[in-house]
């Protein structure tokens, strides 16, 4: 049992992407509805509202600062002592949940810096026209800041496809958790965690590219 | 038609318009004239809401606006009353030429596409770009842009059109074409309000001129009044760094 088994290696991979529908169904449904979530809370903080505002980033402030995977046991592990429903729950739900929220915390401070980025005589324009500051948004600002957050909500997004990696600890059977129950089983580690690494990589790659090709067409002039 | 009494503006300690009366009649053309930093862009843009006032009133058509607490309906009656055409045109980046006119007509005016987008061709044409009506801003030149920025003003069938220096930020081989437009549009009889730092213009194409100085209003008459009394230290002085 030592030495590196390359015939093992090469065999594990097909059998670890039986579980690439469970990372990729977390990751990109944390990354859709955290998309929606966070947009809302960039929109929420627009209105400037004084009671709002400190409860906003007092939520963006704690998702961001503190690890997912703490937040994921708080969640999973700790909340259904008062709030009994969540036990209800099975880990890909759970995982669910856990990622948009943290995505929607680091997705309102992209979509607002993208804001922050389109020329405020845009605005002005819009309001000039007679439009209200509500479809001034809608209509020319969102659209605009929507082509400056591509390049980092493809980091964002990448981040989250790694970051379902932590969810095997709920005991989620995505390409982690079904690798390391295959390791453990046959003492081959370093083949087993290799072979994963490999997958995550590949996924991020894919993933940069898709996002290139997006920025590409987005800077020919198409629109979203 | 318009008018203006006792506006104040500040930002922070550093008063910007301090007290300004003024009127402007139908189909008037009144230019305001003065060096950086007197406040005539201020008090154009006031008059957009674009900025917030600390005083003031404004009358405009059946308008009457407390400037400094304006509830957000007036504001947006306000503004389709007296449209506004931007020193840096500030056309809609992701709309073309012509969407860049139809947009305020179907958003604000509620107007069918169609519609809209015959009005604004008929605009395009007369600001002479009825071909570039696809274009992106991005694809037009700073003069082309700027007579979209005309277009989209006028389609608003607005009371006033305030130019707020509508040439400054362009090459001088493209100020002509826009300063065409405009005198094209004073002899249909629009009412508008310009500032420039155009003085040949100023004095051409107005009925009356503005001589704005330290945020008041030191001097107002007829053109070859203003242009030509030698009794204003401030403005002859002005004249010549400008002249």
């Amino acid at each position: 049992m030592n030495g590196f088994d390359l015939n093992y290696f090469i065999e594990i991979i097909p059998s670890i992407l039986k579980a690439l529908p469970i990372t990729l169904s977390v990751g990109l449904s944390a990354m859709v509805l955290g998309f929606i979530l966070g947009l809302v809370i960039t929109l929420l903080r627009k209105l400037d509202n004084p009671v709002l505002n400190p409860i906003i980033d007092l939520y963006v402030s704690f998702f961001r600062g503190t690890p997912l995977m703490v937040q994921l046991f708080i969640f999973f592990f700790g909340l259904p002592q008062i709030i009994p429903f969540i036990a209800k729950l099975n880990a890909f739900e759970a995982s669910i949940i856990v990622m948009t929220i943290n995505a929607s915390a680091y997705i309102s401070e992209v979509v607002r810096a993208a804001i922050d980025a389109v020329d405020k005589g845009q605005m002005e324009a819009a309001l000039a026209v007679g439009m209200s500051k509500t479809r001034a948004l809608e209509r020319i600002v969102l659209p605009q800041a929507l082509k400056v957050a591509v390049p980092p909500l493809g980091n964002t997004f990448i981040s989250l496809i790694q970051g379902t990696a932590i969810t095997f600890m709920l005991g989620l059977q995505d390409i982690m958790g079904l690798t390391k129950m295959k390791a453990a089983a046959s003492y081959r580690f370093l083949e087993a965690f290799l072979a994963v690494g490999l997958i995550y990589w590949l996924l991020t790659l894919v993933a940069t590219m898709i996002n290139k090709r997006l920025e590409w067409r987005l800077s020919k002039g198409g629109a979203l | 038609m318009l008018k203006i009494e006792n506006l104040f503006k500040s930002y922070g300690d550093n008063e910007v318009l301090k007290g300004i009366n003024f009127q402007v009649n139908k189909g008037e053309i009144v230019t305001i004239i003065g060096p950086s930093g007197s406040g005539k862009s201020t008090l154009l843009r006031s008059i957009n809401f674009l900025e917030d006032a600390n005083a003031g009133t404004l009358n405009i058509d059946d308008l009457h606006i407390d400037m400094a607490t304006p509830s957000r309906k007036d504001m947006m009656k306000a503004r389709r009353k007296a449209a506004m055409v931007f020193q840096n045109y500030n056309l809609f980046k992701n709309k073309t030429a012509l969407e860049n006119i139809s947009e305020g007509l179907i958003i604000s005016l509620n107007m069918k596409k169609k519609e809209a987008d015959q009005i604004s061709r008929g605009l395009l044409k007369q600001v002479g770009l009825a071909e570039f009506e696809d274009s992106m801003p991005s694809q037009l030149s700073g003069g082309q842009q700027q007579r979209v920025g005309i277009a989209r003003a006028m389609a608003l069938k607005p009371n006033v059109i305030l130019f707020d220096e509508p040439t400054s930020a362009l090459d001088p081989e493209l100020v002509g074409e826009v300063l065409q437009v405009i005198k094209d549009l004073a002899k249909e009889d629009i009412t508008m309000i310009i500032v420039t730092h155009e003085m040949e213009f100023a004095k051409e194409v107005a009925d009356r001129v503005i001589f704005m100085d330290q945020g008041i209003i030191a001097h107002e008459g007829k053109p070859d009044e203003v242009f030509d009394k030698m009794d204003n230290k401030r403005l002859q002085s002005f004249l010549r760094k400008v002249g």
